[in-house]
């Protein structure tokens, strides 16, 4: 008995909706319309964060680019060797007993006097006022002029020194009229003053090479705060990583892919690597701290302890790039040496590892970047600590002196109260971020140039 | 002579092997090399290798045991109660050290001779002025036991290092000839130094390990001394953090887990998100050459220095919610606060997350998809029912991956989310995290005997058991749960 013996006719099932492929139905509208939003939310999403990274990048260039650039001033000064050799035996030891604050006077008496012959009026404001137009660090360097050439004593030199920085940042418009009437620090008459000595050329604004070559300052002389000292740190350490991270990590690198037996131990190296990739980079710093200062007594702030630190930190991430390059060498390569009678490791030192270079070169030099940009666990190693020597060269053991590092100094700039060192904060960033385009830049073309796909 | 001397010395040893051991091998051969059983540079190598590595590892251990065994030697100067206890005995060291290193010092200044150094007495003035002098700062006066201990520790260290040096060298020459007695053309030369070659990648590859043990190991012991002068209960469930270097802290960790969490989610709502749908629209929408330009770009996110960013919510991010949500809100009116840390870690993990959801999407067979498209479905539905829940696993461990990250966050907490520990629910306000405190309690000039500094261990210690928790949950979570398309 079937179905189509039944005499039941079926009921008439409705006369399907007319419809045709080039109209869209409800549902499909519907179903197009979610497909074109969930693609609007990728475009969304795509330029949520492109255009954080623009604006970021836009808000550090501008407020940094003026770091760069330095007001100063530039007025005759006759050295009066009345005042700064009393004796007046030109002995080294005498004149050392002339303090910077007898060397402020003399500037300061000097532009008042510079400005009256220019017929600047200084009207408005006091002598005290247009003192505080030289930055406390042009007197210091004066000093140290004199000493080192007695025989200027009595001359009229040229000196150039820097403006403070509330005058420098009216230059760069970082100070208007506004900011100054409600600042202690600076006066409107001040700046009025400021614009007659810049018609006059006596204010300029220069390139400011002493950004990158001058130590660090304090809190009042933000206008002489440079990255010298920071730039060696950052290079000692960088110097150390790789000397220690390259051996290590390629040594760890050909074991784990090529000897290792497969065990428990090896699976616990492995896992450990991963995990170690993972950990919060402070951890590192409570490491370097515990056991290289406080057990081993390396000198806190020192680059040797930041460079074994950031070694620690940037090795497993180094393991990991160095063995995807051995893996990525054909076994062909490894079968024909061994088959003309290559040892193990002679196949794996001539063979493999030459051809690997490439790869793990690329590897190497990005970590590198990451571990040039890293700041907190030298934090806990005590490189944020206020140094202003520089460290002694490579060879006299500069690498135990007290040093800082690139993104050190940006952070413990950002934390000062004075805004201008925010620009100075902004303009090392600038520098950091050359040096990492740089690195990632050699890392792309040695890709290119040098990776082989078999 | 001096530690660098020696090592110089055992270079230039370790040359004398390697040109004695080639020249040997060659001559027990008269110079048919057909006749080694290695090429001639093994035995070269071999003999470079048995001079040097012996005698430089019995003088690693002698420098590591020196220290240990002179300090026993000082303790019948001390009172036998200063020396029991662990922080007193080192402070103790410490002196006797600096006085008898500057006492070196000023002998090598000129300042003293060496007869003026060793009988120094207290009695003969002040030696801490004699040796301020010279550039050697000393804490406080010294007492007689110090500087008895000091002139002793002196002489000590002066027989150890000559000791040092004999040893080094006999252990140096002793390589050395074994080397030379044992190479002839028969001797295996290769294997030995390939076998030395493999234990040097061994013990590379323990380093890791040995990191591990490290951070382990340094975090637990001063934890355990922090337990031992502050309620290790107080500080886990404590609801208060109120350091002060008086003494009568309060440590508790309670607000500054609620802090990082806090933050972390805020991070964790504008990554996830962002993260995903950029790996969805750049894995199955952008062309190739949208592609090719965007994904680098969004991975400079990911290559630019955590300060920057830090930087970037002190200066922007912070003044701008500040000034348009948080005063006219009337939330806040603080620039540092849980939305300023959170949504610039957010920006920082972005590329984290759309990397690895990136990688994950396209590792789902191409199969699915065309058997998805064939019934019909859309591309968004295909993604939303077929690929996610495909790619699941692995999203769930790239998220707690990121959020391990967002956790850990060092300088963007620091620079953007203040210094106040507080436990309360408005994201205007300025809160604090583990790792901030970690930083502030531990910069500076430190002692490490206070809870004040110790109790930053224990937080390293919670940090590190958290994210690596996370971590492996993650492993776990993707291993559990992949799928195996074959």
């Amino acid at each position: 008995m079937t179905d189509a013996t039944s005499s039941q006719v079926p009921a008439a099932t409705p006369a399907p909706a007319r419809s045709s492929l080039l109209t869209q139905s409800a549902l499909m509208k519907k179903r197009n319309a979610a497909e074109a939003r969930f693609k609007a939310y990728g475009v969304a999403a795509i330029c949520v964060s492109l255009s954080v990274l623009a604006i970021m990048l836009w808000t550090i260039f501008s407020d940094g680019v003026s770091a760069f650039k330095q007001a100063s001033l530039t007025f005759p000064v006759t050295l009066d060797a009345d005042a700064l050799d009393p004796k007046g035996n030109r002995d080294r030891a005498e004149m050392m007993r002339v303090t910077t604050i007898g060397y402020t006077k003399l500037l300061n008496a000097q532009l008042l006097a510079h400005l009256e012959t220019r017929g600047i009026s200084t009207e408005g404001v006091t002598d005290k006022d247009v003192a505080a137009f030289i930055s406390r660090d042009t007197p210091a360097r004066l000093r140290d002029m004199v000493l080192e050439s007695p025989e200027l004593l009595g001359q009229t030199i040229t000196v150039s020194g820097f403006a403070t920085g509330r005058i420098d940042g009216y230059l760069k418009g970082r100070v208007t009229r506004d900011t100054a009437a409600l600042d202690t620090n600076i006066s409107v008459a001040q700046l009025d003053l400021a614009d007659r000595m810049q018609d006059e050329g006596i204010l300029t604004t220069k390139f400011n090479w002493g950004f990158l070559t001058n130590p660090d300052a304090s809190d009042q002389r933000p206008e002489a705060a440079g990255l010298g000292v920071a730039l060696i740190g950052s290079a000692y350490m960088m110097a150390l990583v790789v000397v220690m991270v390259l051996p290590l990590g390629v040594a760890a690198s050909i074991y784990l892919e090529e000897f290792a037996p497969r065990n428990r131990w090896t699976d616990l190296i492995e896992v450990n690597i991963s995990n170690l990739a993972a950990v919060p980079s402070i951890v590192y710093g409570i490491l370097g701290l515990a056991i290289f200062i406080n057990f081993a007594k390396f000198p806190q702030s020192s680059p040797l302890v930041g460079a074994l630190v950031l070694t620690l930190m940037t090795l497993p991430t180094i393991i990991i790039a160095t063995r995807a390059a051995i893996r990525a060498v054909p076994p062909s390569i490894r079968d024909a040496a061994l088959g003309v009678g290559a040892s193990k490791m002679q196949t794996v030192f001539h063979h493999v590892l030459p051809l690997a270079a490439p790869g793990i070169l690329t590897g190497t030099i990005l970590g590198l970047a990451s571990a040039l940009g890293e700041t907190a666990p030298l934090l806990l190693i005590g490189m944020v600590a206020f140094v202003a020597n520089y460290p002694a060269g490579p060879l006299d053991g500069g690498v135990l002196d007290p040093a800082t590092a690139l993104p050190v100094q940006v952070y413990s700039w950002a934390s000062r109260s004075d805004p201008a060192f925010i620009e100075r904060s902004a303009g090392a960033i600038i520098v950091l971020l050359a040096f990492l385009v740089t690195m990632n830049i050699i890392a792309i073309i040695l890709r290119r140039r040098f990776e082989r796909r078999w | 002579m001096s530690v660098f001397l020696l090592i110089i010395v055992l270079g230039v040893l370790a040359i004398a092997g390697f040109v004695l051991g080639r020249g040997r091998a060659l001559a027990s051969v008269e110079g048919n090399t057909r006749r080694l059983h290695s090429l001639p540079g093994y035995y070269a190598w071999h003999g470079a290798i048995m001079a040097f590595l012996p005698a430089m590892a019995v003088l690693t251990l002698w420098l590591i045991a020196q220290p240990l065994v002179i300090e026993r030697q000082l303790s019948d100067y001390f009172p036998a109660e200063q020396f029991e206890n662990d922080s007193q005995r080192i402070l103790l060291m410490a002196d006797v050290r600096r006085v008898a290193e500057g006492l070196d010092v000023a002998v090598a200044a000129g300042a003293l001779t060496p007869q003026d150094a060793e009988t120094i007495t207290v009695a003969d003035g002040s030696v801490r002025e004699r040796l301020g002098a010279v550039g050697v700062a000393l804490g406080a006066e010294v007492t007689p036991e110090v500087l008895d201990a000091a002139q002793s520790y002196r002489a000590l260290a002066s027989t150890g290092a000559l000791a040092r040096a004999i040893v080094t060298l006999i252990v140096a020459l002793a390589g050395l000839a074994y080397a030379l007695r044992i190479t002839n053309g028969e001797f295996r030369a290769r294997n030995r130094v390939e076998a030395v070659i493999q234990g040097v990648l061994i013990l590379a590859s323990t380093i890791a390990i040995l990191t591990t043990v490290g951070i382990v190991m340094s975090m637990l012991s001063e934890t355990i001394r922090f337990s031992s002068m502050y309620p290790f209960k107080d500080f886990l469930f404590g609801l208060t953090w109120q350091p002060s270097f008086q003494g009568n802290s309060e440590l508790g960790l309670i607000p500054l887990l609620w802090g990082t969490l806090y933050i972390s989610l805020v991070a964790m709502i504008v990554a996830v998100p962002t993260g995903l749908f950029t790996a969805i629209y750049l894995a199955e929408y952008a062309s190739p050459r949208v592609r090719s330009i965007v994904k680098p770009l969004i991975e400079v996110i990911a290559g630019i220095p955590t300060v920057v960013f830090g930087l970037f919510a002190l200066v922007t991010v912070g003044p701008f919610l500040r000034d348009w949500f948080a005063v006219p809100t009337g939330l806040g009116s603080s620039g540092s606060s849980v939305m300023t840390a959170g949504l610039v870690i957010g920006v920082l993990n972005i590329p984290f997350i759309s990397s690895l959801a990136d990688d994950i999407i396209n590792a789902v067979p191409q199969s699915l998809r065309d058997g998805s498209y064939g019934l019909g479905a859309t591309k968004s539905e295909t993604v939303r029912q077929v690929i996610l829940p495909a790619a699941l696993p692995g999203i769930v461990g790239a998220i707690l991956l990121a959020a391990s990250r967002a956790i850990g966050e060092t300088m963007i907490v620091t620079m953007g989310a203040g210094a106040a520990a507080k436990l309360d629910m408005n994201p205007f306000e300025a809160m604090t995290t583990i790792t901030v405190k970690i930083v502030s309690q531990l910069t500076g000039d430190t002692e490490f005997n206070s809870p004040e500094t110790l109790v930053a261990f224990a937080l390293g210690m919670t940090l590190f058991v958290i994210t690596l928790g996370l971590n492996i949950f993650a492993l776990w979570v993707v291993r559990k749960y992949r799928e195996q398309y074959e």
